[in-house]
C-alpha cells in the first residue's frame, strides 16, 4: 500500500454517466488485477474506492460511474488535477486459477477490473471469454477494447437494445469455462453463482471507511470466518461465500 | 529540544499521541506502513467477552468533515485477542498498550478485564461505556451516573492497573458522569466517543446505515470534544485523555490546553493511514512555534 499523488492526464465520458480517467503516478504497489485505489477528493472526508481498470507504465486507468457527489466532482475534472491516492488495496484476482478457457463476467461498474484481468490472462497465453452486461445500449463501453486484447466478447443489455437481451447469465449457454471471474452488482454475482458450474472468483462492493482493513466498516461473513471486503477481499472464492 | 513526554496515570509515555480504539485494529497492519513504536501508546480494538460480528452493512457513511460508523464492536472476543491478536501486536509494538474493553453486562466488563489483567503489555484499561452502535450495552452504561459508577466500581475490584473510563458525549451532563466514574474509583477519563448521528440516502429514501444510526467522528466534532474536556477538567482530579477529530499537532495542543494529559487520534487514521505518525513528527515544530518546551506543562493551560 502506498499513498501518493497522481496527476490527472485525461478524463472523458465513454458511456452514460461513465467516465474513463487516466492518471500518472507511482503504480508500483498495484500487484494484481481486481485491486482498487482509494482517491481523496477535496471537500470529502472519506476517500472514494475505485477499481483498477488498467496500468501501463506509470499510467493508471480508472473507469467510474458518476453516481454521487464525489464521483460527480471527479467527472468535472479536465486534466492537471492532483489526487492523493492510496494504491495497492485489496487482494485482487489470481490468474493462476484460470485454466485455459476462463470466463470473465462484468456488469456495469464491474466491467473495468475485468480489463486488466483479461490483459493479464491473454499475456499468460490463456483464452478468455468476456461477458459484459449493461442496462441499455447507451451504457455499453469497452467492447472494442476487450476485443483488441484478443478475447471473445459477448455483450448483454437488460432492455435488449444492444447485444443479447437479458442478464449476463442469459449468455452462459454453450460456454464451458475452466474457471470464471466476476464483478458487478450483488444480484448479478448471486445469479452468476447460481448458474455457474465451475469454480470462480467474485469481487464484492461495500461502503468502506478506510479501504485498508483498519475500521471494520466493510466486514462480511464467509465460510472461512469474518472477512474485510477491502483487505481480505474484494475478491472472494466461490467456495467461501455465504449469501 | 522540546520534551513531548507525559505521564498518564503514573505511566510515562514518549508523547501523548494514542491511536483511538477501533481505528487502528491491533496495530500490526499499520506496522507494515511505519514503525508504530513512534506512538505514545495505542488503544486496541474494543474487546468483548464473546466474539462479535457487529452490525449488518452498510456500516459507514460520509459526512461533512467526518464520517458515521456503525461497526458495532466487531472483535474476535477476549480469548482470541489474548491468543492471536496480542502476540502479533507484541511483535511490532514494544510500548505500554491501552486495552479497550466493552460489554453488555457488568459481568462481561468484569470478566473481560480479569482475563486481560495478566497481560504484561497492558498498562491501562480503557473501559468503553459509550459505544452508540450496540443495543443493551455500550452507551447505555455511560448515560446515567448510577450505571457509570457501578461499572467503574465493579471493574475496579478486579484490576490494579490504571482504569480509564471512556465517556459518551450523548448525555445531558457529561460532568456529572465523569464525577460518578471518579467516585467509583476510576484513575482517568477518556472522552469523547462518537456523537450519535444519521444520514439518509436521497435516492432510496432510507437511512444509509443498516443500523439506521451511527457514531459521528472526524474534525467536525472537535469543538464539542474540546468543550467537554474543558468542562470535565474543572470537575475531576483524575487525568483526562482527550479525543474527537484530532488530525494535526495543533489539535493535540488544543486538547491539552483544555485539560487532556494524552490525546487519541481516531478517524484521521482511516483517511490517512500515516496520520498518527505525521502528528508526532509535526509536534516538536508546533511546540516550538507556540513556545512550549515541556508538553506536560500545558495540560489544562487554558483554564
Amino acid at each position: 500500500m502506498k499513498d501518493s499523488v497522481f496527476k490527472v492526464l485525461t478524463n472523458k465520458k465513454i458511456a452514460k454517466n461513465t467516465y474513463e480517467m487516466t492518471l500518472r503516478g507511482d503504480v508500483s504497489d498495484i500487484s494484481a488485477p481486481g485491486q482498487f485505489v482509494n482517491v481523496k477528493l477535496d471537500g470529502f472526508y472519506l476517500r472514494r474506492p475505485i477499481s483498477v481498470c488498467n496500468v501501463e507504465g506509470d499510467v493508471l486507468t480508472l473507469i467510474y460511474k458518476a453516481v454521487g457527489r464525489g464521483t460527480e466532482l471527479m467527472a468535472e475534472m479536465t486534466g492537471g488535477e492532483e489526487l492523493l491516492t492510496l494504491t495497492g488495496l485489496g487482494n485482487g484476482y489470481d490468474t493462476k486459477k484460470s485454466g485455459d478457457k476462463p470466463l470473465l463476467v462484468g456488469g456495469g461498474a464491474g466491467v473495468p477490473p475485468m480489463y486488466l484481468l483479461c490483459r493479464e490472462l491473454v499475456k499468460e497465453g490463456k483464452h478468455p471469454t468476456v461477458i459484459l452486461g449493461f442496462g441499455s445500449s447507451d451504457e455499453v463501453f469497452y467492447e472494442d477494447e476487450f476485443k483488441a486484447l484478443g478475447a471473445e466478447v459477448i455483450v448483454t443489455t437488460v432492455d435488449g437494445s444492444y447485444g443479447i437481451k437479458g442478464f449476463v447469465t442469459d449468455a452462459f449457454s454453450g460456454l464451458s469455462p475452466t474457471y470464471f471471474y466476476t464483478c458487478g452488482p450483488e444480484p448479478m454475482l448471486k445469479a452468476v453463482y447460481d448458474k455457474s458450474e465451475c469454480s470462480g472468483s467474485f469481487s464484492f462492493e461495500e461502503r468502506m471507511g478506510c479501504g485498508f482493513g483498519a475500521c471494520m466498516g466493510c466486514s462480511c461473513k464467509t465460510k472461512y470466518g469474518n472477512k474485510r471486503i477491502c483487505r481480505d477481499g474484494p475478491v472472494l472464492e466461490k467456495e467461501e461465500i455465504i449469501w | 529540544m522540546v520534551n513531548t513526554k507525559v505521564t498518564l496515570c503514573g505511566v510515562e509515555i514518549d508523547n501523548p499521541i494514542i491511536p483511538a480504539s477501533g481505528t487502528f485494529g491491533f496495530g500490526y497492519e499499520f506496522a507494515e506502513l511505519y514503525d508504530i513504536n513512534v506512538l505514545g501508546s495505542l488503544s486496541f480494538k474494543g474487546t468483548t467477552l464473546e466474539p462479535r460480528f457487529g452490525n449488518p452493512t452498510p456500516r459507514i457513511a460520509e459526512c461533512p468533515e467526518g464520517m458515521l460508523n456503525a461497526v458495532g464492536l466487531q472483535n474476535p472476543g477476549v480469548d482470541k485477542v489474548k491468543e492471536c491478536e496480542l502476540p502479533k501486536l507484541r511483535e511490532v509494538f514494544h510500548k505500554p498498550v491501552m486495552a479497550n474493553v466493552s460489554g453488555f453486562s457488568e459481568y462481561e466488563y468484569v470478566t473481560t478485564v480479569e482475563k486481560l489483567d495478566s497481560e504484561p503489555d497492558i498498562a491501562w484499561f480503557e473501559v468503553n461505556i459509550s459505544c452508540p452502535n450496540v443495543h443493551g450495552g455500550g452507551m447505555s452504561f455511560g448515560t446515567s451516573c448510577q450505571s457509570a459508577e457501578a461499572i467503574t466500581r465493579a471493574v475496579r475490584r478486579v484490576t490494579k492497573k490504571p482504569l480509564i473510563i471512556k465517556l459518551s458525549p450523548n448525555v445531558t451532563d457529561i460532568v456529572s458522569i465523569a464525577k460518578a466514574c471518579e467516585a467509583g474509583g476510576a484513575d482517568g477519563i477518556s472522552l469523547i466517543n462518537t456523537l450519535l448521528g444519521m444520514r439518509i440516502d436521497l435516492k432510496k429514501r432510507r437511512p444509509i446505515l443498516a443500523n439506521t444510526t451511527g457514531g459521528y467522528s472526524g474534525p467536525a466534532v472537535l469543538p464539542v470534544a474540546v468543550r467537554m474536556v474543558y468542562q470535565v477538567y474543572d470537575a475531576v482530579k483524575i487525568p483526562l485523555v482527550g479525543m474527537g477529530g484530532v488530525s494535526r499537532a495543533e489539535d493535540v495542543i488544543e486538547f491539552m490546553l483544555a485539560g487532556a494529559t494524552a490525546v487519541e487520534v481516531g478517524a484521521a487514521n482511516l483517511v490517512d493511514p500515516f496520520a498518527s505518525k505525521k502528528i508526532i513528527d509535526e509536534l516538536p515544530l508546533v511546540m516550538e512555534k507556540y513556545g512550549i518546551k515541556n508538553l506536560s506543562e500545558i495540560i489544562g493551560g487554558a483554564h
